[in-house]
């Protein structure tokens, strides 16, 4: 598999504020959550690009805001050269048969009413796909191409595993043959050995139908082992985004040095014996973030210019993008 | 050996409508003072209600401890009235669970709730336990606990909640301190905190403590000796080094299989365990693992391995075939 350079998605200064409300009956906005911050990256066709960082980082968002899920406030989502949110809702409809996604609780996105064949039916029945015959058909290779046993189409969620249940959400993704499926932390409520399963699955689908994942997740050593690029967030900003190996031997921003620090490592030999890099402190709120660089009220590092300015978002070497006021660009 | 903890064939059952769920089927071991202790495994594994089980605190019915000892510091806690039992939960056994948001009392300061300890253990009065209990808020690393004593669990952050656990845990200056899944609800650099306040108080307060959890990479680095648990069963057993490095059983190598490392090769495969844990209702005859087993053998089916000495000191496992699988691995 070798992702080719040419972007799939295109996500230029992509900002999305929620609104603070308050007041019973009339409504006023009194500030905004910043979700996402002004981020600009390129997902390229059939690459698994990563995007980690921690709760309330903003990547969740990212992930809704790439489909129209959420409205942005502002900047462009350009997919396959067409900006998504200049679409109507027709159009946007016909493009969401290319654009699908897998859901962290295999528990919450699966109506336990439907059963497995229809829940897998239903985006065929959204884009009205092929006659009742082919659907059937349809639904038992993708349970197939799953690993789940087509005779269980009648069957209810309750009836399977996380893991299983996952299979399935996979199954209903895949149903209108997407080209970007992007998988928010679809591995985290699993145990260790179905994460693996899983996560095998993925890489193999990929291989067999080309597809294009932007894969969220907090766990850094499967977002290592799964992508092929990595985006790394901090307080709704893309604070670094590299080659994978480039990000885990060369980490530039702080906050990425940190988070790679941090990471446990299954091996007592080099986890009892190396020199981690512990933060101090939590996340600031998305709804004050300090002013300057995000990160300055943890960084070790900071100097003064970082609580005045908000560093660029740079590419800082090839294909090596990151906003640190101490990193210095290679030119 | 003097031991602090020694469990003999603890066997723990759930009497549920749908059958008896057989949680922990048989296990014992000792532990030494001062000693840490990682308890591995998946969910229903057993590894949370053996140790709710240590301090009596499996919900009665449904649940019933059906046989085995558990000697704490010369007496057996099986035996205890109810009385006696409070006065070790909390004084010499303490607990550190899984979820920070719930399981603090939302409408009481954590100051009261950290002082509800003193008072009822210690005998301390107001002005004493509130002193101390900033001191111990200031111990687990909380920024101007004197203020903070004050403040409700809805002002603290995750971390910061987790702390609190910590250090009404630590209040009476326990001898065991059991943290079941201390770290699994928070993100990695949060996680990296809480491990190292704990291994930081572990060897300033001298005290042991079980660490519970399913992430092989915070035992790696924590743990003396390690217990993997599968099926209510301890399948392997042994110092922390032995069990990464001289793994003997196949879960065993299949749970560390199923990690992705930071130091792998690009397109390496996850080996992933195939199947399901089995029903805790309906448990297999023989090994529970054989089902999954890529090694097993007729005999497995039949009957249950012994917990054998598995070369190394101290190493111990269950599996039939553990020799010819440890030789195939070494050729």
């Amino acid at each position: 598999m070798t992702p080719g350079k040419i972007p799939l998605v295109q996500v230029q200064h992509l900002t999305k504020y929620f609104p603070i409300n308050r007041g019973l009956i009339i409504q006023r906005q009194v500030g905004a959550i910043k979700a996402v911050d002004d981020v600009t990256f390129d997902i390229y066709r059939g690459e698994t690009l990563g995007l980690v960082g921690e709760t309330g980082s903003g990547k969740t968002t990212i992930g809704r805001t790439v489909l129209r899920i959420y409205e942005p406030t502002s900047g462009q989502v350009i997919f396959d050269g067409v900006n998504i949110f200049d679409l109507n809702e027709k159009e946007m409809r016909k493009i969401r048969a290319r654009m699908q996604m897998i859901f962290q609780d295999p528990y919450a996105s699966l109506n336990p009413r439907m059963t497995v064949g229809s829940i897998v039916a239903a985006p065929l029945d959204v884009h009205g796909v092929g006659s009742r015959k082919q659907k059937n058909e349809r639904i038992d290779e993708l349970l197939d191409l799953v690993g789940l046993n087509p005779e269980f189409v009648n069957r209810y969620p309750h009836e399977f595993s996380g893991g299983q249940r996952q299979r399935i959400g996979i199954a209903r993704a895949l149903a209108v043959s997407p080209d970007l499926v992007v998988c928010d932390e679809p591995i985290s409520s699993l145990d260790v050995s179905i994460q693996a399963q899983v996560v095998n699955l993925l890489e193999e689908l990929q291989e067999r139908l080309g597809l294009t994942y932007l894969f969220i997740a907090h766990d850094l050593s499967m977002v290592r082992h799964i992508s092929d690029r990595i985006a790394v967030m901090y307080l709704g900003k893309i604070v670094e985004l590299a080659d994978r190996d480039e990000i885990y031997l060369r980490p530039l921003h702080p906050y990425t040095q940190a988070l790679m620090s941090a990471v446990p490592v299954p091996d007592p030999d080099i986890a009892q014996n190396r020199k981690r890099v512990i933060l101090e402190g939590d996340l600031p709120s998305p709804a004050h973030p300090p002013v300057g660089c995000n990160f300055n009220t943890r960084c070790p590092f900071a100097k003064e210019i970082c609580f005045q300015v908000d560093p660029e978002y740079v590419e800082v070497k090839p294909e090596h993008w990151a906003a640190c006021h101490l990193v210095e660009p290679s030119k | 050996m003097d031991y602090l903890l020694e469990i003999k064939d603890l066997k723990t059952r759930f009497y549920t409508d749908e059958g008896v769920v057989h949680a922990v089927n048989g296990v014992s071991y000792g532990l030494e003072e001062g000693e840490v202790l990682g308890v591995v495994g998946e969910s229903g594994c057993g590894k949370s209600v053996h140790a709710l089980s240590v301090l009596r605190l499996i919900p009665d019915p449904p649940g019933k401890i059906d046989s085995g000892e558990i000697w704490f510091d010369g007496r057996n806690l099986l035996k205890l009235s109810g009385n006696e039992m409070r006065h070790v939960r909390g004084k010499q056994i303490a607990m550190v669970f899984q979820d920070p948001m719930t399981s603090l009392n939302p409408v009481f300061t954590v100051g009261y709730q950290i002082m509800e300890a003193l008072t009822y253990h210690q005998g301390m009065d107001q002005s004493q336990s509130r002193q101390r209990a900033a001191e111990l808020l200031d111990l687990v690393g909380i920024p101007e606990a004197k203020q903070r004593v004050d403040d409700y669990p809805h002002q603290f952050s995750g971390g910061m909640r987790q702390r609190a656990m910590i250090a009404m845990a630590i209040s009476c200056t326990p001898k065991l301190l059991i943290a079941d899944e201390p770290t699994t609800a928070l993100d990695v650099t949060i996680q990296a905190q809480i491990v190292e306040l704990v291994k930081r108080l572990q060897s300033e307060l001298g005290m042991a403590v079980m660490w519970i959890t399913h992430d092989l990479g915070v035992i790696a680095e924590l743990a003396h000796r390690v217990n993997v648990m599968y099926a209510g069963y301890i399948i392997e057993r042994g110092k922390v080094r032995d069990i990464f490095k001289h793994t003997r059983h196949p879960y065993t190598q299949g749970l560390l299989g199923s990690l992705p490392r930071l130091d792998e090769a690009p397109g390496t495969k996850l080996v992933s365990i195939p199947g399901l844990p089995p029903d805790l209702i309906d448990l297999p005859k023989g090994c529970p693992f054989a089902a999954r087993c890529i090694y097993v053998q007729e005999r497995c089916k039949q009957e249950m391995p012994p917990l054998e000495a598995a070369g190394e000191m101290e190493h111990v496992v269950a599996c039939w075939r553990w020799e010819e699988i440890a030789s195939e691995g070494a050729s």
